[in-house]
């Protein structure tokens, strides 16, 4: 086995009241370096919380899972902080950029966290910013920007600590269809560069530019198509 | 997350809510400012009470006689037989740890010098009294033992006097009638001011006991013709009060025959010991004050903690993404506590400002005297930063523990 992503009998159960859900039931999935991979699925399909367990953000009720050869399942909150951190980059379909604060800054966040020299920061976080077509407006702050130009902040942001993954949560669900081409065309360009990313999306047009498409059902893959 | 850039965050933060961020500060603003007023004044009430003390002399005990009972009839202060130069003599050689003892007789008497006349007190005194109650000789000399017991005519006068009578000029070596009777004016004192209840202490002249005791005997109204009216001892720096005292009620208690369990005709008072009684008082409201004051910073702490809790509601997914991005429960718990110091350290800083401002407005509208020190920007940093932090720590461990998949859904 040599998959950047690895999970085995991966189960997330939720209690609701009295009644237990299970979100995820007996997920095993692996995921190659430099895959190209669209989850998909109506909603409690258990995609999302899928998203949030390779994500790092959740831990799974049981089962195992391994990303870059480190076992999450016992990690505690600030072991999974720091490995989002150095391993994950994320893009929402809010953007969920920081208000009041300079593009340059919002893509330059996680470096904060990573304990990085303010002047590196500032560089590595401009570069990103060029990277995704965003030069231009580095000093302006969430609501002086589009759209379009919101989200690229937040895909500058994902990439800016060099993550292995970058994960992607309807990145274009907010997006008129012309924008959403132009930000699909990023992912596509950073993919073919190498890095890994897993787009959860209910739109075939969307999931249609990854490799390989996994559909869920109630907590269970339906169907795994390359 | 360094402190720069957490402050810089709480800074923006701050700024973005301006006026709210002012309203919350305004309890610690009163709060810091009411806690300096309250030092401010306390601190010159306290000053203004020991420069009353050291004008008295620091350590002095006053010795009069008490009642007398004439069959059950109790007669008022001062009825009792008199103070003798007996006792002043045999406290001065018997008590350990006093500096000095002088009885004192007082007169008030008419002074002429030249042409011009002055009503006044003329105090016959012992040489040990000017060590005793803090006066100090300006000029010239005191007189000595040997020319007090002999009655020698020496007078030594206040600033009053040499304002008064010689209209500024120098007295020394000047003849002057006091009581009709010549004095010889050997020594002036230096200026001792009012009291706290305003009567002029340099209005007055000094001259041997003994010597006012027989020229002004009728006007000093004593029954024995070696009788003090007030006995003055000095207790020597480092001795205790009450052991001096409860020596001397021992010493009295023999010479005056009074019988065992029987009431001291007599009283031994400390006058430092009356002052701070009666600053107690004050120190009692001030307590009071200083609780008012902790009630306001108290509530101003309340105020902070309620817009620390909103704050942290309202930037949950902010919270979320933080943490999303790598952001430890520390840093984000630390992040919403530098705000809350911040907010408050800016208020301890209006509060200092208003504080000093209030005490002197208050020191010029009630001539009151103030004490405005150094320390008072500690106690307004330090009173400031620990509401910051005690009331910053519940809203600051709340969003540290936010989930971050719960707090980026959070609408």
């Amino acid at each position: 086995m040599s998959g950047l992503i690895e999970c085995r009998d991966l189960v997330k159960t939720y209690t609701m009241g009295d009644q237990t859900v299970r979100a995820l039931d007996g997920v095993s999935l692996d995921i190659a370096p430099g895959d190209y991979v669209a989850i998909m699925g109506a909603s409690g399909s258990g995609k999302s919380t899928l998203m949030n367990l390779m994500g790092a953000l959740d831990r799974p009720t049981s089962g195992s899972l391994r990303i870059a050869g480190e076992e999450l399942a016992g990690l505690d909150a600030d072991r999974l902080a720091a490995f989002r951190n150095r391993t994950i980059g994320f893009v929402f379909q809010q953007f969920n950029l920081l208000p009041r604060t300079s593009a340059l800054e919002n893509a330059a966040l996680p470096l904060v966290y990573a304990g990085v020299a303010p002047a590196e920061r500032r560089q590595r976080a401009l570069a990103r910013l060029e990277q995704v077509g965003l030069g231009e407006r580095t000093d302006h702050h969430p609501s002086q920007l589009s759209g379009g130009q919101q989200q690229r902040v937040a895909i500058a942001r994902a990439l800016v600590n060099d993550p292995k993954i970058l994960l992607a949560d309807e990145p274009t669900g907010a997006l008129d269809s012309q924008t959403s081409d132009d930000i699909m065309g990023i992912f596509d360009t950073l993919n073919r560069e190498g890095i890994t990313i897993i787009l959860v999306t209910h739109e075939q047009e969307v999931a249609d530019h990854a490799r390989r498409q996994i559909v869920f059902r109630d907590g269970q893959i339906l169907e795994d198509r390359s | 997350m360094n402190l720069l850039s957490s402050l810089r965050v709480a800074l923006i933060a701050l700024r973005v809510n301006a006026l709210r961020s002012a309203l919350a500060m305004l309890g610690v603003i009163i709060g810091v400012a009411s806690v300096i007023v309250l030092v401010s004044i306390s601190e010159g009430t306290k000053r203004a009470v020991e420069e009353q003390i050291a004008s008295f002399g620091a350590n002095l005990l006053i010795i009069r006689p008490g009642s007398s009972m004439f069959g059950g009839r109790r007669g008022g202060a001062g009825t009792a037989d008199p103070l003798t130069d007996g006792d002043v003599q045999a406290i001065r050689n018997e008590i350990a740890g006093l500096a000095g003892v002088s009885g004192e007789v007082s007169s008030a008497s008419t002074v002429v010098f030249g042409g011009v006349n002055w009503s006044t007190r003329i105090q016959g005194v012992n040489p040990d009294y000017f060590s005793a109650r803090g006066w100090t000789i300006a000029d010239g000399r005191a007189f000595s033992g040997a020319e007090e017991t002999s009655g020698r005519r020496y007078a030594l006068v206040g600033q009053t006097i040499i304002t008064e009578l010689f209209d500024g000029a120098d007295p020394l070596g000047q003849s002057i009638r006091i009581g009709g009777q010549p004095f010889e004016v050997i020594g002036t004192l230096a200026r001792k001011g009012e009291t706290s209840w305003g009567q002029d202490q340099d209005d007055v002249i000094f001259a041997p006991l003994n010597t006012v005791r027989q020229r002004f005997g009728a006007g000093i109204q004593v029954t024995r013709r070696d009788a003090v009216q007030t006995v003055y001892a000095d207790i020597a720096p480092g001795e205790s009060t009450s052991r001096v005292i409860a020596d001397i009620q021992d010493l009295l208690r023999i010479r005056r025959e009074i019988a065992p369990g029987a009431e001291d005709d007599f009283n031994v008072g400390s006058l430092a010991e009356f002052i701070r009684a009666r600053n107690e008082t004050e120190s009692q409201l001030g307590l009071l004050l200083a609780v008012g004051a902790g009630i306001v910073l108290l509530v101003g702490g309340i105020g902070i903690m309620n817009i620390m809790l909103v704050s942290v509601t309202e930037r949950t997914r902010e919270i979320g993404l933080r943490l999303a991005v790598g952001a430890k429960r520390r840093d984000v718990r630390n992040q919403f506590l530098i705000e809350s110091i911040v907010l408050c350290l800016i208020g301890g800083l209006a509060g200092l400002v208003a504080g000093v401002g209030g005490t002197l407005v208050y020191a010029e509208v009630g001539q009151l005297e103030i004490v405005i020190d150094p320390m008072i920007v500690g106690i307004a940093i330090g009173a400031s930063a620990m509401v910051g932090v005690f009331f910053g720590l519940y809203p600051a461990h709340r969003a540290s523990r936010l989930d971050p998949i719960e707090a980026l859904r959070f609408e």
